[in-house]
């Protein structure tokens, strides 16, 4: 009996910038599942399983970290991490609400 | 087989609010002897052990169990995403405090309507105010916020005002999620069924308010599936990603399933990674191999799983048919039907509704 949603909207227009210090939403949990052996974003409704460096990322995702922080601390653990790669992810959470952006 | 990510803990199903669009079993009385704590203790370590992550404390009325913050602290520290999904008759301030303390994660609130007169009616008990006051408790708390509420005929041309509510409490998310037919609201579904006309309006005003608050509140419409073309893909598929256990330990693949004439699985006679893997009541309809046509050579057999098994059941007598609200469904015409009963020129708009009966106080060795 689950329903048929027509979605979230989502939010085009909010860019991240290398200056943004991203941080999780009030309401996300960043988890490890034993049982799967992932990292786990969880909202009230929804569950996100990460895959590679995406959990990387969102532990970053402190508030205090900026963009470009991330991106080279990513840079430092797995050679190539294309910084347009993590400004898309991060935008991509941020349409969904996932993650918040502090100014930088 | 993949391993649920949700448990819906259906601790109770004694409610103070009597909502003619209620979903739960007509047979109350087959779940009265409800798990002991410790009963729950167990079910949420083996639920965990299975890769839940998320667990919906729900009922029924949830805080009518006096164990609740108990219950709430047991699944917190198992490391599971902890919701409350509540009336709020009963969340008072210290109570709140005291889930908070015990690490719940989120709270939703149900509210019939905008204004108090019109939702204390559909509630059947007067209840708005405790609810506002309930949902300033939560945001001053610092939860996260979803407020809920099912839209029927009766309801959905406020949308707009309900949209207006939700914005002056600050809720995080609002779901307006249109009545699904199962347990007592079957009883009412003609009642219930709004208009195309209704829905229209509806979804206008839902798409506008999205646009116009999307920084601060998601906003999930869920339409009635009686106006799809395609049916739902009902819990992610038959014993996919969620579990039930009711209030007796029953344990379904969803809260609706009770009503399927499959065999009884429970939390008090065998482990739920077991009844998760073997049970007839989990392997009756998971995957696709039961389907019959026209699902079986669909190609959308795996982005639908051919529709809710319980509302081709409701609708058909057979469970394991084509969901009747596919526009494909040889038994489609049962839904067309309704439909069009709901948007007949010569439609009588005040059938009435029937109210659930209150049943908040365990009654008495007596039934």
């Amino acid at each position: 009996m689950d329903p048929t949603t027509t979605g979230t909207a989502s939010r085009p227009g909010v860019e991240v910038a290398a200056s943004d210090r991203p941080r999780l939403a009030r309401h996300v949990r960043l988890t490890f599942c034993q049982t799967r052996q992932r990292h786990i974003l969880q909202q009230p409704e929804t569950v996100v399983v990460l895959k590679g460096s995406s959990a990387d990322i969102l532990e970053l995702c402190d508030g205090r970290h900026t963009v470009a922080e991330i991106v080279a601390e990513l840079g430092a653990r797995y050679q190539t991490v294309p910084d347009d790669e993590v400004r898309q992810f991060l935008t991509r959470l941020v349409a969904r609400r996932y993650v918040e952006l502090a100014d930088g | 087989m993949d391993s649920p990510f949700g448990l819906l803990a259906e601790l109770t199903y004694r409610c103070p609010l009597a909502c003619a669009y209620c979903s739960n079993p007509l047979n109350m009385a087959d779940y009265q002897d409800e798990l002991a704590t410790d009963e729950w203790r167990r079910v949420l370590v083996e639920a965990r052990d299975l890769g839940v992550l998320q667990c919906h404390l729900s009922g029924g009325e949830p805080l009518l169990r006096r164990d609740l913050v108990e219950i709430v602290a047991d699944a917190h520290d198992l490391g599971l995403y902890t919701n409350l999904v509540t009336s709020a008759l009963g969340l008072s301030r210290p109570r709140a405090e005291q889930l908070r303390a015990a690490g719940l994660d989120h709270v939703q609130i149900s509210i019939q309507a905008d204004e108090p007169a019109v939702s204390d009616r559909i509630a059947g008990t007067p209840s708005f105010e405790r609810k506002i006051e309930a949902m300033g408790v939560v945001k001053e708390l610092g939860w996260p916020l979803t407020m809920n509420v099912v839209l029927h005929r009766h309801n959905i041309d406020r949308v707009a005002d309900l949209l207006a509510l939700a914005e002056e409490i600050g809720a995080d998310r609002l779901e307006l999620a249109n009545t699904q037919y199962y347990g007592w609201a079957w009883r009412n579904r003609d009642a219930l069924l709004p208009s195309r006309t209704q829905l229209e309006a509806a979804e206008v005003v839902v798409r506008a308010a999205r646009d116009r608050l999307r920084d601060r509140m998601d906003v999930i419409y869920v339409i009635p599936d009686y106006y799809s073309r395609y049916p739902k893909p009902c819990m992610g598929g038959w014993a996919s990603r969620q579990l039930t256990v009711t209030p007796n330990g029953d344990v379904l693949p969803c809260p609706a399933a009770q009503s399927l004439p499959l065999p009884r699985a429970s939390v008090r006679e065998d482990a739920l990674e077991r009844i998760w893997a073997e049970s007839p009541v989990m392997t009756a309809f998971r995957g696709t191999h039961w389907m019959p046509d026209p699902c079986r050579s669909c190609d959308r057999r795996e982005l639908d799983f051919g529709g809710c098994r319980c509302q081709a059941f409701l609708l058909t007598g057979d469970a394991a048919r084509t969901d009747p609200v596919c526009h494909l469904s040889p038994d489609h015409d049962l839904v067309a039907r309704a439909v069009e009963a709901a948007n007949a020129d010569s439609r009588a708009d005040d059938l009435p509704l029937i109210p659930r009966p209150h049943r908040v106080r365990r009654p008495a060795s007596v039934e």
